[in-house]
Parts: C-alpha cells; structure tokens; sequence
C-alpha cells in the first residue's frame, strides 16, 4: 500500500509566487524517503500540504488511501509532523505539550500521560518532564518535537530538517531511534539539508527543484550514476618536506592542495589501483585517503544544474 | 467514534486554557479584584454617596452588577484574544492544525477557556462587592446564569475574531481600547440610561453592551432599563452572528494558512 500518493499538485500562493508546479510524488508503506532540495525548492509546501497547514491550488493527496479532501480527519490522524520550526508553547512543560497533542488526536488523558513516559523516555526526556519547554537546549526541542508527533502513534512520520542546529553526537543518536521506528513499522519522509543523513538513513529520494521533481529514484540506484568521484590523498613528507613538488599522475586530472595533499579525480573506469601504483613507483606513502565531498551532494548540485539549464538558457 | 474524539479534544483545549490563566494568576485574576476594589471605594463609596438613588436602589447596589458584568466582558475578551494571538505568533496553533480538530472544537476550546476565567472573576468581583454592599439579593438565578455565560460566550467570540485578524500584539489591543471600553462605560454600568436625555436613550440602545448589563442587574436586583426577554434575544442573536463569523474564518484557515 501507498503511505503517501501525491498528483499533479500545484500552489500558488497570494501575491502569484507559484511553489509547486503540478508534482506527482508515491512513498511506499514502510519506506525511509528523502525529499530534497535547495531553499525555496517547494519542500516545505509539500510537506504544509500534506499535513493540512497549506492550502492547495490543484491536486490530489492521499495519505494510506485517505484523500486530502474528502477525509481529512482520517487523514490527519495517520500522519506525525515534526516541523522545521520550534512550534510548541515555550510556557508549557514538556509532558503538557506531548499529552495535549495527544488529547488533540483524541487518545484520552490517561493513555496519553502512560505513552509520554514511554517516547520522553525513549528520547531522553523523561527527566525533564516538568520543565518548561523553553528551558530545554535546542537538540531536547528537536527531540521534543519528535516525542510529540508519535504520542498518537501515527503510520507516517514526516520530519522537516529534523536535525538542523543539532551536534554531530545527537545527531546520530537521533538517526538511531529514526531507524528503529522505521523498522517498527512507521513510513518515514525526512527533508534534510544534510545529504549525508539522507544518503545513511533513506532508501528512495526525491530532489525538488523550483516547484518540480526532478529525480525521484532509490538511493543506490541514484548513487549508481555517479561516474567520477574526487579523492584527497595525505602523502608522507619526504626529505625536502614538499612530497607533491615533483610529483606526477598520468591519466588523471589532479591538484596540489598543499605540499603533502593532492585531490585526484578518478572516473569509475579507471579505479583506484592506478593512483597508488604511480605513487609507489615515485616512492611516496599514502598516510590517509577520503572522498572530498559527499557523493550524493556532488549528484545533488549537478541534479539542480541541469534542472535549471534551459531556464537560465531562456531567461 | 468522531464525537468522542471531538469531546476528547475539546475537554484537552479547554484544560490547557485553563491552566494558561491559572499558571499567570497573577495577570489574570488579581487586577480585576483591584480595579473592581477601587471601583467600589470611588464611585461607590466616595461619590455614591453624593448620589443617593438610581433606579430606585442605593447607588453603591445599582453599580455591583454593572462593574461585575464589566469585568466579565473584559476577561473573556482579552482571554480568548492574547491566548489565541500567542498561539498564533508562536506558530502552536499549529499543533491544533495538524490534528483531526474541527473548527467547533477549537472555538469550543477557547470559549470554554474564556468562560471559566470570566465566571472566576466573576466570583472574586462579587466576593470584593460584598465588602461594600451590606445585603445582597439575587431577584433572578437563572437570568442571572444564563447572562452571565452569554455574555462571556459573545466576548470570548469576539476575542477569537480579534485574534485570528491580528497581524501584531497591537491589532489586539485596539479593539479593546477603542471600542469594547466606551461601549461598556456608555452600557449602563453607572448610570441608567433612563436620565440621558432624549434622543440619546435611543442611540444608548444600539449599544449591545447596554442589554447585557441590564438582563444582569434584572437577575441581580430585579430592575432593567429595557426588557430582558428583548435583552436576551439580543445576546442570542450577537453570539449567533459571532460563531457563524468565527466558525467561517477557522475553516477558511483565514490568518493561519497559508
């Protein structure tokens, strides 16, 4: 089944900025799916829309079968939202805020008061039940948000920027509890401007671009048609402590980043071992190697590049 | 299954209202038994003396209704108004948004939260009043009641339209200032309208406020400058008007969606 199906979607808002330009978009049940792309991509939109903060121009949404129009309550009810912004009374206590949301999706008082022990619990909040949310460090308000979109247990959970502003280390303790929701059962849609978050947790990705998908395939396939990748080797100093002074590498495009760092563009043709093989024959020790840049970053900028040629050509 | 949801959402919107002005007791229970308290001491003490009668009671009994149905229209309004405003400038109302609320729910909830803060201050206004007024004798309980909740629903549902229109912390205090503040001085609360003279005691009557005041002191000492059935038939119709207007401007989303 279809946790979420999107056709022809269009927004304009007042004012004729036009945000979404008729995008059809399918989320299979149980899936961990990226949406990305740049500010102002039509991201936010999207996601406003399907959880009935935004008004749609055009188009059908329908979220596990239930149409945006026609049944809405049931619609709203399948559905967990962790927004971009903090939007919870900063006044409030952190149990108030969960067990109000809760009451809100009509789960009683008393169930609701049981599971907020249990997801403030989870995301380590328990201890802070009684303070007032804006008491709380930014990566507890982010976790808060979280613990309030799953006290009614929704099907789908959908996570706008979740971990932006959050340290490396919350960061990853937060993909954790993401990925075990996820094999729980729980449909997960996670806009990010970190591609490494998407590239670790997501299975499918669709890129946005100017109110238009542009890509809309599975990770692997995606990171599939990559064909080059730049790498940054850390060579050993020599005698002259200027290792990269009189060094050479037929058949590669390279640079000298400093006297004992080079990058090396290697097309997947060519491979790795033609790299070292030079570098030994020169003597020279490699003492560490990574990729530049994250590989779904260097497809996401040349996804948008191309999207916008024959605009920037008209223009 | 969908009305229990809905009463469940209700009783959640109303307990969380509730504990705002409970939490700020302070801003919101305490200035009313103050105001009131001066109220009392100035134009009922000091110059109602001077006075003597108006409308065949001493002046200081005639106000006690009067200065306690002011205080019911101010607290329901800027209740529902200020809660509303911040639910809206914090950007949680979104959490209601998101939720399967129907708009009824949502006015229900903050209604209901205007409510018991009009009718607590209510009680803490007559409490104060009865430092100063020796017997208190209520003519009618159930006119009485049933003005006193239509009242604090007609301002709690203009606090609510107040809110959803207002772009800054300003737009919701303009109405008060502007026009809930003369409507309630000129509605009879210290004067009856029977010494204005002539053509103003038929202006005086296109003031709402004026219907509300007198079906209370009826309910209070049994005297009205107009007709209660007229009174209440008014009051019903104003918060008629009211709950289509705000009902229409939730499910529109007007203010709060995009």
């Amino acid at each position: 089944m279809k946790a979420l199906s999107i056709r022809g979607l269009k927004k304009t808002y007042k004012g004729g900025q036009i945000a979404l330009k008729g995008i059809d978009l399918d989320v299979e049940e149980g899936d961990f799916f990226a949406l990305l792309g740049p500010n102002g991509a039509g991201k936010s939109t999207t996601i406003g829309i399907i959880s009935s903060l935004v008004n749609k121009t055009e188009g059908q949404v329908t979220v596990f079968g239930f149409d945006l129009d026609t049944q809405l309550s049931d619609l709203k009810r399948q559905i967990g939202l962790v927004p971009q912004e903090f939007n919870f009374n900063q006044f409030e206590t952190v149990q108030q805020i969960v067990v109000n949301q809760a009451g809100y999706y009509g789960v009683p008082r008393e169930v609701a008061k049981e599971r907020s022990e249990k997801y403030l619990k989870q995301l380590s909040l328990w201890d802070k039940r009684n303070s007032p949310a804006r008491m709380l460090s930014g990566g507890m308000k982010r976790r808060l948000m979280i613990a309030r979109a799953l006290l009614h247990e929704p099907k789908l959970l959908i996570l706008d920027e979740p971990t932006a502003g959050v340290d490396i280390e919350l960061r990853r303790s937060m993909w954790d509890y993401l990925e075990d929701i996820n094999k729980q059962g729980i449909t997960i849609i996670l806009t990010t401007h970190y591609l490494e978050e998407a590239e670790t947790l997501c299975r499918n990705i669709a890129i946005i671009d100017q109110g238009t998908i542009i890509e809309n395939t599975s990770i692997k396939r995606l990171l599939a048609t990559l064909n080059m990748e730049t790498f940054v080797f850390d060579l050993a100093p020599n005698d002259n402590d200027e290792t990269t002074q009189a060094l050479t590498l037929e058949g590669f495009t390279w640079r000298i980043v400093d006297g004992h760092t080079i990058e090396v563009d290697v097309e997947k043709s060519q491979g790795l071992n033609r790299v070292f093989e030079q570098l030994s024959q020169q003597k020279i020790t490699v003492l560490s190697m990574r990729n530049k840049a994250n590989r779904l970053e260097e497809l996401f900028v040349n996804l948008v590049e191309k999207g916008r040629q024959p605009a920037a050509a008209g223009a | 299954m969908q009305s229990s949801i809905s009463y469940i959402a209700l009783k959640t919107i109303w307990i969380k209202e509730c504990t705002r002005f409970l939490r700020i007791w302070v801003q919101t229970l305490v200035p009313p038994a103050i105001t009131m308290t001066l109220y009392f001491v100035i134009f009922g003490s000091i110059v109602g003396e001077r006075i003597g009668e108006m409308g065949g009671r001493p002046y200081m009994e005639f106000i006690v209704p009067g200065l306690i149905m002011m205080s019911v229209i101010t607290n329901s309004y800027s209740n529902v108004a200020s809660s509303f405003f911040s639910a809206k400038f914090q950007r949680n109302i979104e959490e209601m948004l998101v939720a399967p609320v129907s708009p009824a729910v949502i006015i229900g909830g903050y209604v209901g939260g205007g409510l018991a803060r009009a009718l607590i201050v209510a009680i803490i206004v007559t409490c104060v009043s009865f430092l100063f007024v020796e017997n208190v004798n209520i003519h009618n309980l159930l006119i009485l009641v049933i003005t006193v909740i239509l009242t604090s629903t007609l301002f709690s549902l203009g606090g609510l339209i107040n809110a959803v229109h207002a772009k800054t912390f300003d737009d919701i205090s303009i109405v008060p200032t502007f026009v809930l503040t003369p409507l309630t001085y000129l509605g009879g609360v210290f004067f009856s309208i029977q010494l204005l003279p002539g053509i103003w005691q038929t202006i005086a009557q296109a003031n709402p406020v004026l219907y509300m005041v007198n079906a209370f002191r009826y309910g209070f000492l049994g005297v009205s400058d107009v007709n209660v059935g007229v009174a209440l038939a008014v009051i019903i119709g104003f918060n008629l008007v009211l709950f289509i207007t705000a009902y229409t401007l939730l499910k529109r989303g007007a203010g709060i969606r995009s």
